[in-house]
This record gives structure tokens, C-alpha cells and sequence, in this order.
């Protein structure tokens, strides 16, 4: 009993011992520990304070880039070429959704989502952050936005954001100059400035909005946002407002153009009119157009396809960078020349048998009209379009001095309007056909050369322009979309040459003989002109001498192009218009009606 | 004379409970509530909440207070027994999403887990105190048998943090027994070489924790992102902090569960360093506090008990601010008396009731 008690208490002694030997190790613990966890906030709080500010910094902050409005595209009466309509978009943010493939497998039950459009979206979805907003269909129908509106419950993080799309609300009457504009893509963003572009989804891709990118897109904004770990934007912590892109008012009349394309009908091809004294383009045709508006959005590949196979080929840009050989429309360059350099006077005649072989040669070039024209002066060359005069005064010139004639106008490089993609044409020299073909000129290539064949190509925007510098007596300015350009003496000739050369292009429309006398009572006011005719079928010197009727009974697509230059009022001229009319046969009776139309509107209008 | 002041001792004796623990407790759960409604995005209704929570808390700290150590050592294993069928239960037919941790009583959901936290270290504390200290092999055999069936259970669930919490408790009862060190030390090396085989016990969510927790830029945007985020939210805190309620990490949500789990973030990244040493310091202050009267129990039963609860105490702030600061791996842990939720609370007030109980009774029995 006493030895147990004992026992007891000796036992709750040295328990007690053993505890609190046990309980100091347990304090020691519980120090120990607390002072490495003390130590470890030091060392992230204090030792690596600034780098983890700077990480929350980072965290919170982010960048966001605001499109700026592009600018509008008017004509030069006001009427909108290039607008920005609001439309709807349908984004997903990942993180917020229910599963991407699930979310889009609800979406496509709703509104169709095409191949195309698919593919973007897994595009966008393999590279982008799990807060970032992904578009999956744009452009939406109202019909759409209505069904996503009812449905969006069951559509947690996808949202019909509004946003601006470009919109042509002429379609293809404007599609070739106006251009527009596509999806960027890597060309892009590799040319353009990456911060204005940030935001920005959509750059010009032809036309106008290509050219005045720079003055259209506008400068980007920037909000510095802060935001939670879902990308949300809780609060705009700072803000530089986007500039809007300017407007840009093209010297473009609208029913100028409208007439132009009117007077074309079916017909595919081109129309430039110019203000003669400050190079202004008031009409500018290529026929026929596209609906530019198809490529906003990224157009369907059916679509192209269709646009690709189209015999006419509307996608082609025939006033800036199709090539014609300028026919008989150069024989006012011509004439100028033999005048100036004292080979021929008004008065010079020549006899036209319906053919001229050169001196010491076999072979015949021939008249267009068979029987020939018979004794004819300057006047009646050009009015009747006499290729044997031509003939004649381009073997008298020879190949340099045409050369040199055609270069004082403009023909063989680019005119510098401002669009992208312009082409340079051709004007043959006898240094040029060596360093081509590696062979000297020949003299029946001169022959040619007189009645615009061979080698020689221009396109209806040269053709104008030299028509232009015709009309203003050597001055006019480079052609131009975006107002009056500075006027500069391009060719210098005596006024008496300038006179007699205006003479015979008024014959060609006002004379009893005149190759587009048929148009003549349909303009208000007196006009000069050239008709042409570039062969297509046979590419050789004779065809000129098929006459009309023959090109009637070709099928259509070998029929010789037709081809018209004119300037009014003849008195004082103030607009020069090219025409270029494919496969339309001849110049006077397809090319001249169309001019005329133009021409007669464009005075109506007080140009 | 000194009447009143006797009086007054003479309260606290009645109510069994020490007016300096209870006071750091409440200087502690002051804190809590304002860290608590800067990191609930000024929510006045949470921090209602989490008040009536910590009401049924002290009232659950003063009931065990009063919890005699005879009554404790008889119901012992009934109650030990009892928890570890309704570990069974949950097993089969508890509720909760991904794991099933809770009962549905109907009225409450309970979660039996928690209840072991009390239940084994009350269990232990009666089969050690039975035998003269410290504890042979049969005991240690014994107590680990113990530990390992509630153990297991709750790794079942799956619930890594609670097993791990729960055996500690256990464990903790071994050591203030005054289990050999070389027992200890054994015991350690048993453990590390152990360790691979539980590697592949892991479920692929805790395996990933602890890869992420060694390398947490492995996965920077999924269990990565906890770990990263709240070292951002602690270091940008600096000296001083970034101000009560002006802390942009909990704020913008970057921080995960910053009521919860990761407060600690939110109150390091307002208050700074200045903050969390203040608030370590007042912990400290508890467990002191706690260890000091746990050691000034009459009886091993009361000393061992009362040891493991202050123990588990500090297992749970130790362990929740390692993850925070990133020493230790991501596992789910709230910060005592901090974290935004009941059960926790009333568990760590229950258990340290059970302290000031014990203790009060060390005079009237000697």
C-alpha cells in the first residue's frame, strides 16, 4: 500500500519531469518554426519586395489597345464611297465558358458557323490566353443576334460585342478605286506600324484604302486597365482617346462614274476622265466591278471562285494596270511631232491606195478601208483615221524621235496617281528592243509603230493623261484622287501645231467624214477626239483593215478592243477622257458612244 | 480587502477558462474579422457570419471546458468509436463534390473529420495515461493502430491535409508521453522511407500539388497559380503594406480563396511585413500561453490532452502560413481562427477549452 503510493508518486514525478522536458522541446519547436517562417516573410517582403511589386504591378496592369475609327472615303460632292456600319460579333472568352467545344457545339445549333470561320477561330484559340475574348462568327444577321439574345443564359462567357465594320455602299461602281479592306494578316503586320495596329483588325488591301492607309487608319489608343486574373476590366485607370483616321474626299464624281459604267452596259472595259488643268480623276471605270464588300469579312471560297472564273474578269483592274496597244489613238501624238519637226504642214497631202509598201520591201500595210482614202491632209488623216498618212510620217519621224514624242506625253511609265499597283505600259525604243530581244530595230516595226501597233502599250490611265497633257497644249498635272494637283508643262510645241492637230481631232467627232460623227449631236458642246482599235485577233499589221462588220461576225472574245481619246469643250478644254471598250470591235461605234456619254454629262455638270 | 479581485479570479474559475489565453484568442479573432472583410471584398455579411460562428465557437470552447478528465478518460474509446463509424458512414454515404467529407444530417452538414481531431487525441491521451509513462511497444503499438484507421479513412475521402493533421495529433500524444528519442528517430527514417510507397497512394491531384509545390512555374496557370500568386501577393507587401482593403492581388482575384485558405496573402499584402510579424508574434503569444498551461496540468492525461491540442493549434498555422509563403505544399488548410469558416473554429476553440478546463482543475486536486 505504502510502496504503491510511493511507486505512484515517484511515477508522477518523474512523469512529470518527462512532460515538461518534453513541453520545453515542444516551445523550442514552436519558436524554432515560427522564427523560419518570420524569416521567410523577411525574405520575400523585404529582400524580394521590389521584384514581387513589380510582378502584382504587372499582374493588375494591363495594356489595352483602341482601334481608332477609320476614316470615311467620300466623293467630291460629299456622298459617302466608304463607311463604318456598327455591327455585331460573337465572342467567347475560354475561361468563362463551359468548355469550348461544348460552347461552340451550342452556338452552331443556333447560327450557322462556316469552314472558313472555323478555322479562325482555332487559329485564335491555339494562341491566344484563356481570358482573352475569341470571335467566332462576325457580321451577324439580326435574326442571329435575336436567337444568341434568348439563348445567352445557356451560354455563359460568350457575347455579342458591337463593333464597326467597313462597309461600300456603292458596291463595285466604286470597287476598283475605292479598293477595301481585309483581314490583316502577316504581310501586314510585318509592313505596318505594330503599336498604331494593335488593336486594329482590319487594313485596305487595294484601291484607295491600300494608298491612304496611313491617312485613314487614324492613331490607336491605349487604356491602361486594371484588371482581375480573369482578364475582366475592373477600372480604366488611364486613358489616351483613339484618333480618328481623316476623311478623305476623292476628286471621284459619282455619277460621273455611275455614267460611265451605264454608257459600258455589258461590255467589260475602262474610262478615265480627267480635269485637264489640274490632273483631277473624275471618273475612273474599270468593268466590271466586284462587291468589295465581300472581302470585308473574308470572302467565301465559292464566291472567289466565281469571281476568278468569270470570263470578264471583274478582279482585274483595267484602268490602272491593263495593257492595250493604243491603235489609232496615237496618231495625234504622231501628227504633233511631224509638225513640229517640219516633215509635214496641215496642208502636207498623201495618197492613200488602201495599202503602203515601204521603199525597197515586198510586203504591204494596208488601210483599214480597202479601196484607201485618196488624197487626204492632216485634217482628213485624223477625222477618217487614214493609216497610210501614218504610215508614211512614222517611217519620215522614225522609231527615235516617236520615241522620244511619246515620252514627252507620258507613255511607258507610270503616271504616279495614287493608287498601288500601277502599271508602266511600254513604249519601244530601239535600246529597249535590243536589250529584249537582243536584235536591232526593223523598219516595218516603225511602220507600225505610226498606227499604234507592235510594241507598244498603254493603259487607259496613260492614255488619259497624255490626252490630258494634249488638251492643255503640254500642261497638265499628274492624274490625281485627292484634289488639284500642281499643273506642269509636260511637251512644248508651237501653238500653230497644237491648232492644227486640234483641228483634225475635232473633224474626227464635228467633220462630215469623221470617224465618231455619231456622237456628235449628242454633246452639248463642241469636242475633239481620236477613235482606236487594238487588235486582239491576229496579231498583225493588217488587221487593221478589217473593217467593222467583219469584227461584228468574230466571237466575242477575239474581237479587236475599242478604243477612244477626246477633250472638250474644244474651245477651251477642261476635261480629257480615255476609253477602252474589250472586245467591243471598233473605236467609233463602242468606245465614242461612251465617251460621249461621259464627256456630255461631265459638261452638264459644269466641269 | 481584495474581494473583487478574488471574485473575479473567482469567475474564471467558474467558468474554467483563462482570461489571458481568451483575451489573445479574442485580440486574435479582432484581427481575423477586419483581415476578413478586406479579403471578402468588404462584405459586412461575411464578417456577420463568421462572427456567429465564432459565438458558437466559445460556446463550444466553454462546453468542453467544463468537461471533467474522469468523463473524458471513461467515454474515451465510446466516443473514439463512435467518429470513426461516422468515418464509415461518410465513406459510404457521405456527400460533397470530388470529395466526400460531410454527413448530411439534414439540419447540418457535419463533417466527422474535424470531430476526430478531438476524438483521437482524447482517445490516445486516455490509453497512455492509463500505464506509467512513457509508453512501451505495446502502447506505441497500440496508439498507431489508433491513429492509422481514422488516418486511413480520411485519406480515402480524399482529405490530405486533415489525415495528416489528425496524425500529428496522435503522434504529438506519443512524443509528450516521452517516446524514446531513438523511437522517434526510427520512426522518422520509417517514415522517409515510406515515402515512395505513398507516392503512388497519391491521388493525381495531390501528386501534382507536391510537384507543383517543387517547381510551382511547372504548371504557372493551374495548381501553380495559388503558389505563385500569393508569393506575389506577400512580397508586394513590402515593410508596411499596401494599406487595409488596398491590396490589389486579393482584390482582383488574382488570389485564390483569399478569405479562406490564403487570408494570411491578403493580411501579409495590406500589412506588410510589419503586419505579419505582429500577428506571428500574437500567435505566439497563444501557443505560449496554451503550452504553458497544457504543462501546468494535474495528471498526464490532462497535460498529454491539453499538449495536443495546443499542438494542433500550431500544426495548423504552421502549415497553413508554410503554404502560403510557399515552403510548404499547397494543401487545404485554414489559418486558425483567421479563416473565413465555422467548423475550424469551433474545433481549435473546443480543443483549446479542453486546455483551459484541464488546467483549471490542477489546484482542487492536488
Amino acid at each position: 500500500m505504502i510502496g504503491e503510493a510511493t511507486a505512484r508518486v515517484r511515477d508522477e514525478l518523474s512523469e512529470q519531469r518527462l512532460t515538461a522536458a518534453r513541453f520545453r522541446v515542444l516551445v523550442a519547436i514552436v519558436l524554432v518554426t515560427l522564427g523560419l517562417l518570420g524569416w521567410r516573410f523577411g525574405h520575400l517582403q523585404l529582400g524580394a519586395h521590389e521584384q514581387y511589386a513589380a510582378r502584382a504591378e504587372e499582374n493588375r496592369i494591363r495594356l489595352r489597345a483602341l482601334p481608332p475609327n477609320r476614316g470615311l472615303i467620300l466623293d467630291r460632292t460629299g456622298r459617302v464611297l466608304a463607311e463604318n456600319r456598327p455591327a455585331y460579333r460573337l465572342v467567347v472568352v475560354p475561361e468563362r465558358s463551359l468548355g469550348l467545344d461544348d460552347t461552340l457545339e451550342r452556338i452552331r445549333a443556333l447560327v450557322p458557323i462556316s469552314e472558313s470561320e472555323e478555322q479562325r477561330f482555332d487559329r485564335q484559340r491555339s494562341r491566344s490566353r484563356r481570358f482573352e475574348p475569341l470571335t467566332i462568327k462576325s457580321n451577324l444577321s439580326e435574326a442571329e443576334v435575336a436567337r444568341l439574345a434568348i439563348e445567352r443564359h445557356h451560354l455563359p462567357g460568350v457575347e455579342i460585342e458591337p463593333y464597326l465594320q467597313r462597309h461600300y455602299p456603292h458596291g463595285e461602281l466604286m470597287a476598283h478605286v475605292v479598293g477595301y479592306v481585309g483581314r490583316m494578316d502577316a504581310r501586314d503586320r510585318a509592313r505596318l506600324d505594330p503599336d498604331q495596329y494593335r488593336a486594329t483588325t482590319h487594313v485596305g488591301k487595294i484601291g484607295v484604302e491600300r494608298h491612304f492607309e496611313g491617312v485613314l487608319h487614324g492613331d490607336s489608343g491605349l487604356e491602361r486597365v486594371e484588371t482581375n486574373a480573369q482578364g475582366r476590366v475592373l477600372r480604366v485607370l488611364e486613358r489616351v482617346s483613339p484618333h480618328a483616321g481623316s476623311d478623305l474626299s476623292l476628286t471621284i464624281d459619282l455619277e460621273l462614274q455611275r455614267t460611265a459604267i451605264e454608257a459600258l452596259q455589258q461590255q467589260a472595259g475602262a474610262v478615265v476622265l480627267l480635269d485637264v488643268a489640274t490632273g483631277e480623276v473624275l471618273a475612273l471605270v474599270s468593268h466590271p466591278g466586284f462587291d468589295p464588300n465581300l472581302f470585308v469579312h473574308g470572302i467565301a471560297q465559292s464566291d472567289y471562285d466565281q469571281l476568278l472564273r468569270d470570263p470578264q474578269r471583274p478582279l482585274f483592274n483595267r484602268f490602272l494596270s491593263g495593257g492595250y496597244e493604243p491603235g489609232s489613238t496615237i496618231k495625234p501624238f504622231l501628227a504633233l511631232a511631224g509638225l513640229e519637226y517640219g516633215l509635214i504642214t496641215p496642208e502636207t497631202r498623201v495618197f492613200s491606195s488602201g495599202a503602203y509598201r515601204l521603199p525597197g520591201h515586198e510586203r504591204e500595210y494596208r488601210d483599214w478601208r480597202r479601196e484607201g482614202h485618196g488624197w487626204v491632209d492632216l485634217e482628213l488623216a485624223l477625222a477618217e483615221s487614214v493609216n497610210v498618212y501614218f504610215y508614211e510620217l512614222a517611217v519620215e519621224l522614225g522609231i527615235d524621235r516617236i520615241s522620244r514624242e511619246l515620252a514627252l506625253f507620258g507613255f511607258g511609265r507610270a503616271t504616279g496617281l495614287d493608287l498601288p499597283g500601277e502599271g508602266q505600259g511600254l513604249l519601244p525604243t530601239r535600246s529597249w528592243k535590243r536589250a529584249q530581244f537582243g536584235q536591232p530595230w526593223f523598219p516595218g516595226e516603225t511602220v507600225i509603230t505610226g498606227i499604234g501597233q507592235g510594241f507598244t502599250v498603254v493603259t487607259p490611265l496613260q492614255l488619259a493623261h497624255a490626252t490630258a497633257a494634249l488638251a492643255g497644249r503640254g500642261v497638265t498635272a499628274t492624274p490625281s484622287l485627292l484634289g488639284p494637283g500642281e499643273p506642269v508643262r509636260m511637251v512644248v510645241h508651237q501653238d500653230w501645231v497644237w491648232d492644227a492637230v486640234f483641228e483634225g481631232m475635232a473633224a474626227v467627232v464635228h467633220g462630215p467624214s469623221g470617224s465618231a460623227r455619231a456622237i456628235a449631236s449628242r454633246l452639248p458642246a463642241r469636242m475633239a477626239g481620236k477613235t482606236g482599235t487594238a487588235q486582239v485577233f491576229g496579231r498583225d499589221a493588217d488587221a487593221e483593215d478589217e473593217d467593222e462588220r467583219d469584227q461584228a461576225e468574230l466571237p466575242e472574245h477575239l474581237r479587236n478592243h475599242a478604243l477612244f481619246i477626246g477633250f472638250a469643250p474644244f474651245e477651251a478644254p477642261t476635261i480629257a477622257v480615255a476609253v477602252v471598250v474589250e472586245h467591243g470591235g471598233g473605236g467609233a461605234s463602242v468606245a465614242a458612244p461612251v465617251a460621249a456619254a461621259v464627256v456630255a454629262r461631265a459638261l452638264e455638270l459644269g466641269y | 480587502m481584495n474581494a473583487p479581485s478574488l471574485n473575479r479570479r473567482g469567475l474564471w474559475s467558474i467558468l474554467r477558462l483563462d482570461p489571458v489565453l481568451l483575451a489573445l484568442l479574442l485580440a486574435l479573432m479582432a484581427i481575423g474579422l477586419m483581415v476578413l472583410y478586406s479579403a471578402s471584398e468588404q462584405d459586412i455579411g461575411t464578417v456577420w457570419r463568421q462572427l456567429v460562428r465564432i459565438g458558437v465557437g466559445l460556446m463550444a470552447m466553454l462546453v468542453f471546458a467544463q468537461l471533467p478528465p474522469n468523463f473524458l478518460k471513461t467515454w474515451a474509446p465510446w466516443l473514439y468509436g463512435l467518429v470513426v463509424l461516422m468515418l464509415v458512414a461518410v465513406a459510404v454515404i457521405g456527400v460533397g463534390r470530388g470529395a466526400q467529407r460531410w454527413l448530411d444530417l439534414g439540419v447540418i452538414r457535419f463533417q466527422p473529420s474535424e470531430a476526430m481531431k478531438l476524438a483521437l487525441p482524447i482517445m490516445i491521451a486516455a490509453l497512455l495515461a492509463h500505464r506509467p509513462l512513457p509508453p512501451g511497444w505495446k502502447e506505441l503499438l497500440a496508439t498507431l493502430a489508433l491513429i492509422a484507421v481514422p488516418v486511413a479513412l480520411i485519406l480515402g475521402q480524399p482529405d490530405l491535409g486533415t489525415s495528416i493533421l489528425v496524425a500529428l495529433s496522435g503522434l504529438c500524444i506519443l512524443f509528450l508521453a516521452g517516446l524514446r528519442w531513438r523511437v522517434i528517430i526510427g520512426m522518422a527514417l520509417a517514415t522517409v522511407a515510406a515515402l515512395p510507397l505513398l507516392w503512388f497512394r497519391l491521388h493525381d491531384y495531390q501528386r501534382n500539388r507536391v510537384l507543383t509545390f517543387l517547381d510551382p512555374e511547372r504548371d504557372p496557370l493551374g495548381t501553380g497559380w495559388n503558389i505563385i500568386q500569393s508569393k506575389i501577393a506577400v512580397g508586394s507587401g513590402g515593410l508596411t503594406g499596401k494599406g487595409w482593403t488596398e491590396g490589389s492581388q486579393s482584390h482582383l482575384e488574382f488570389l485564390p480563396e483569399p478569405h479562406t485558405d490564403f487570408i494570411f496573402s491578403v493580411l501579409a499584402e495590406e500589412f506588410g511585413f510589419v503586419g505579419v510579424i505582429a500577428v506571428l508574434a500574437l500567435y505566439a503569444a497563444i501557443l505560449l500561453r496554451g503550452l504553458f498551461l497544457a504543462s501546468r496540468c494535474r495528471g498526464s492525461f490532462g497535460r498529454l490532452l491539453a499538449g495536443s491540442m495546443v499542438f494542433m493549434f500550431f500544426v495548423y498555422l504552421a502549415v497553413n502560413v508554410g503554404m502560403v509563403s510557399g515552403v510548404l505544399p499547397v494543401v487545404g488548410v485554414p489559418l486558425p481562427l483567421v479563416s473565413y469558416g465555422g467548423t475550424s473554429a469551433a474545433t481549435l476553440l473546443a480543443g483549446l477549452g479542453l486546455v483551459m478546463g484541464l488546467h483549471s482543475r490542477r489546484r482542487f486536486m492536488a
